[in-house]
């Protein structure tokens, strides 16, 4: 089943992973990493494998595993 | 389980970009990167970055790179590939750079026709120094150097550097992209390879344009300046393939 | 060897190619266009490329490019055209790039005249651009003179990975001479001293390389950059060694003409014709404006010489600055001057110098 493993420490928070994953799998968490942001995480196992969050993703904090 | 996806190898490993939230300047970086390894091009590659949050890349990515002084960086370009013509030589220019201080560098190593790819970030705004107005602020819009927004009797118009540059006969390839939807991101990418590729094949200038965003001296908060891409930056700088020879 | 009947300008651009320079851009400007014109026609003849850029801005940082990736560049203007490529110039020194520039001088400050002068003195010395860095600054006196010491600047530019500025007024720049051509270095020699840069050049290397080239004109962090201005002053520093200086009856001479470039030329005429006359006038003439030879004026025998005689055409005089930190009020300094495109007579230095001969009391 596909899964994302997300980066923290290069998570921003921008939120566009969560905008753009058609299974709603992530979500801004509550934790934060050292520079303070909020980083995403995912919330349900329903990751279809797109690609999209990784893709839009600036900063290259999500890994897509197949 | 196989890695699908996760970021190009040429940006330093323990490396996070000093780019504010949601700035395309993280994204586009990581798509010129994933284009050189496609390529396997690394190790030949050469950029040139501008002055202004664009030269904030040096340190960030993991090939061979100099900063030009403000506006010049297509002129540096023209020297390195004309010395050292196996080397792929790219600029990395915001507006302020390429379309305001560096206009005329610009327009010359297009007419030139130099066998370099210019990767032009247009934001309508000059970022790092805090959000002043620059050729390709929207009408209307506000600017620390426009307090009352863009008006025409004062500043002019916006600049479409693309349609600019397809009025000479030399450019190989001009296309304008975004970076504000996941289908936007792939085109851009596909566009940045085209125009590498058309220097690797030693066709002349190209130059790949990406509508890109501010948040920060847009004043608004990530999503939004998506939302304000598609809305207002879309309008003016409607996305497309200007040249393709 | 081989020998030949040259113009100052067209012998830079053959010595420059001889010393294995493979990059010339430059923009036209008087009364210096015989030097891209004249690397127009021989860069496609040793596989070199030459650009006429778009402004003398954009020339200088093609050339910034072109050093980049370690092959041997250059550019020359004349006075307003090196004022615009001071931007460049500073990028250059501040990111270690090797590269020469020739300014064939001309007149006053603005556009100024076209015709020659010594008016950017301080400008090559002290600021040609912003940020207090420093380069070699050679000042030939003749074509021969001109033809050896661009050949050498690319040998300086190397060594210390910095740019090195050829001072050449537009007499000697526009004038024709006999000279002696230095061996051409081969295409073996031209690439091995660009492969010997392969280290920091900008050319592209694998990822997992110690070090991906970073050429950078400036730093981020305050430590950083105070460590770049250290290590430049070390190397200006280090250039004591490297003074050049001619002494011309020096030995017994009562008065001293301190002259460089073309003046220097003309005075060492007006010492023959006083010598003649039994005035004992004597010369030293930097070669190297940068390093300076203070040690020549600081070492005169005060108790013989009774005057330096500042020649330079150059009104308000510039050089003579440099010249008084050696003398350092031991005796007084006259000046000798013109400007603005007039060129310095042999009959108005020696005037000069029987001026002062006459009130120090002499015949």
């Amino acid at each position: 089943m596909p899964k994302i493993q997300v980066i923290k420490e290069r998570c921003k928070s921008c939120g566009y992973c969560v905008k753009v994953c058609p299974k709603k799998v992530i979500a801004v968490g509550k934790d934060v990493n050292s520079k303070g942001y909020e980083y995403v995480q995912p919330v349900n196992d329903d990751c279809i494998g797109c690609m999209a969050c990784g893709r839009i993703c600036p900063d290259g904090a999500i890994e897509v595993y197949k | 389980m196989e890695k699908i996806y996760s970021r190009t190898k040429t940006i330093q490993e323990d490396k996070v970009s000093g780019f504010c939230p949601g700035c395309f300047h993280s994204t586009i970086i990581k798509l010129i990167g994933e284009v050189l390894e496609e390529l396997n091009v690394v190790d030949k590659t050469a950029c040139v970055l501008g002055i202004g949050c664009c030269g904030l890349h040096m340190d960030y990515i993991a090939y061979d790179n100099t900063t030009a002084p403000h506006g010049r960086a297509t002129a540096v370009a023209t020297g390195m590939k004309r010395a050292n013509p196996e080397t792929l030589v790219f600029t990395y220019q915001g507006d302020g750079d390429f379309a305001a201080i560096g206009l005329g560098e610009s327009i010359s190593a297009a007419n030139r026709g130099e066998n370099i790819t210019v990767i032009f970030v247009n934001n309508g705004i000059y970022g790092m120094t805090g959000g002043q107005m620059a050729p390709t602020t929207l009408m209307g819009m506000k600017a620390s150097t426009a307090p009352k927004g863009r008006i025409a009797k004062e500043h002019g118009y916006p600049m479409h550097m693309c349609e600019i540059l397809n009025q000479l006969t030399a450019p190989a390839y001009l296309e304008r992209t975004s970076c504000n939807t996941v289908a936007n991101v792939i085109k851009t990418k596909k566009a940045i390879k085209k125009a590498f590729q058309n220097q690797l094949d030693g066709k002349g200038f190209s130059m790949v344009e990406i509508v890109s965003n501010c948040p920060t001296n847009w004043g608004v908060d990530p999503l939004a300046s998506l939302d304000f891409i598609e809305e207002k930056m879309l309008v003016e700088y409607p996305l497309g393939v200007i040249r393709d020879k | 060897m081989s020998r030949q009947f040259m113009k100052g300008c067209e012998a830079i651009a053959e010595a420059a190619v001889r010393a294995g320079c493979r990059f010339f851009a430059g923009y036209p400007i008087t009364p210096q266009n015989e030097v891209p014109e004249y690397f127009a026609r021989r860069m496609p003849e040793v596989g070199g490329a030459f650009v006429q850029g778009e402004s003398e801005v954009a020339s200088i940082n093609m050339v910034y490019g072109a050093a980049s990736t370690g092959t041997r560049s250059m550019t020359s203007s004349s006075s307003p055209g090196v004022a615009l490529k001071s931007e460049g110039i500073s990028y250059c020194a501040s990111a270690r790039i090797p590269m020469v520039y020739a300014n064939v001088s001309r007149g006053g400050p603005g556009v100024g005249s076209i015709q020659p002068a010594q008016m950017d003195y301080l400008q090559a010395t002290k600021a040609s651009g912003n940020g207090g860095f420093q380069m070699m600054v050679l000042a030939p006196a003749s074509v021969q003179e001109v033809v050896d010491l661009t050949y050498a600047a690319f040998d300086y530019a190397d060594r210390d990975r910095n740019p090195v500025c050829l001072l050449v007024d537009g007499v000697i720049g526009t004038m024709m001479e006999p000279i002696e051509l230095p061996d051409f270095k081969s295409d073996e020699e031209v690439d091995k001293m660009k492969e010997a840069k392969k280290s920091w050049a900008c050319v592209g290397h694998r990822l997992d390389y110690p070090n991906r080239s970073w050429i950078e004109p400036g730093h981020w962090k305050t430590s950083d950059m105070q460590k770049a201005n250290e290590d430049a002053a070390a190397l200006y520093k280090s250039w004591e060694k490297d003074v050049q200086v001619e002494e011309y009856f020096v030995d017994d001479a009562e008065i001293v003409i301190a002259a460089y470039g073309i003046s220097a030329r003309t005075s060492k005429t007006a010492i023959d014709i006083l010598r003649k006359e039994g005035i004992k006038a004597g010369m030293i003439r930097p070669i190297t404006l940068n390093p300076f030879p203070h040690k020549s004026f600081e070492n005169l025998d005060y108790s013989r010489v009774k005057a330096i005689l500042d020649v330079e055409m150059s009104i308000p005089a510039q050089f003579i600055n440099d010249v008084a930190v050696g003398v350092n009020n031991r005796c007084p300094i006259e000046t000798c001057l013109c400007s603005g495109g007039n060129l310095m007579k042999r009959s108005t230095i020696i005037e000069s110098v029987k001026k002062i001969n006459a009130e120090l009391g002499g015949k």
